[in-house]
């Protein structure tokens, strides 16, 4: 019995050093092949993203820019709404009382938070973004005022389209619900603020 | 009409400008509308109501977008984040 397990094992580790004689050299090539095409890659991915060094100076004037482009397209009102809050509130459809039931909150480059426009509760957080992978030495991310209007201009245009690109989730995935309360009463204040004073109130891009 | 597109590290960048209803222009406008399009990127012409309401329309075609717009503003597509 012990014979045969021990000319088993002897089997074993012959046919083992005849394949290692006949496959070892190929297996190591195919290994070493492997690991330099890995280190290229990865050598590829860190020169792609090592020439990207914020300048300030640069990002300043590119958001000074973005700035007077959404100004341009979103008009003064919405601007000034964008400038005091720090982010852009835009309505759904008006409901058959003429009132929209639904909006949403743009933040850039955070999430959108849809919320019911009569009773402020919050519905969801669309996670969406907008990556310009055209320079990877300026970095994929467009100048804040740009990424709020992409939102703003893929809402008016495609609802529909923009949140089905989106990841949705329950409000509090990104943003804390209590934050965004606050935004949409200090909106309220503001909105309040400019009927107040401007006479007409704030339109924000509702649809009619 | 404008066409530009936004980019990181820029702001917007000017692509072409001309006048549709001169020929060369509009074939310049086209050329140029269809070479982003087939880069990916999404098409927007910013509009206002006769009430002065504020609106975009995406566009997908070069005849989408009304002869008489100022711009075509193009950006990177939406992606999930």
């Amino acid at each position: 019995m012990a014979m045969t397990a021990l000319v088993g094992i002897s089997l074993g580790v012959i046919a083992a050093a005849l394949m290692v004689v006949g496959f070892g050299p190929d297996l190591l090539a195919w290994i070493n092949e492997r690991r330099r095409r890995a280190g290229e890659r990865k050598l590829a991915r860190i020169a792609a993203r090592g020439h990207y060094v914020p300048d300030p100076g640069r990002e300043l004037r590119a958001e000074r820019k973005a700035e007077q482009l959404l100004l341009g397209v979103i008009g003064p009102e919405a601007f000034e709404a964008y400038r005091a809050l720090g982010f852009l509130p835009v309505y759904g459809p008006p409901d058959a009382d003429g009132r929209p039931s639904y909006g949403y909150l743009i933040y850039p480059h955070r999430p959108l938070v849809s919320f019911d426009a009569r009773s402020r509760a919050l519905l969801s957080e669309y996670c969406v973004a907008f990556p310009d992978r055209s320079e990877p030495a300026h970095g994929e991310r467009l100048p804040d005022a740009d990424d709020v209007l992409a939102k703003w201009m893929a809402l008016r245009g495609d609802e529909r389209g923009l949140i089905a690109a989106a990841n949705m989730h329950l409000p509090g995935r990104q943003l804390d619900p209590d934050q965004v309360r606050r935004d949409l009463s200090r909106l309220g204040e503001w909105s309040a603020e400019a009927l107040t004073t401007a006479g007409p109130a704030p339109s924000f891009g509702v649809a009619t | 009409m404008k066409l530009v597109r936004m980019k990181s590290g820029y702001g917007d960048v000017l692509l072409a400008e001309g006048d549709v209803d001169v020929a060369e222009d509009e074939e310049r406008l086209v050329e140029e509308f269809r070479r982003q399009l087939d880069l990916g990127l999404w098409a927007a012409v910013p509009t206002a109501t006769p009430g002065g309401r504020r609106e975009a329309v995406m566009v997908r075609s070069f005849s989408d977008v009304p002869r008489d717009a100022d711009r075509v503003i193009f950006f990177p597509p939406a992606a999930g984040g």
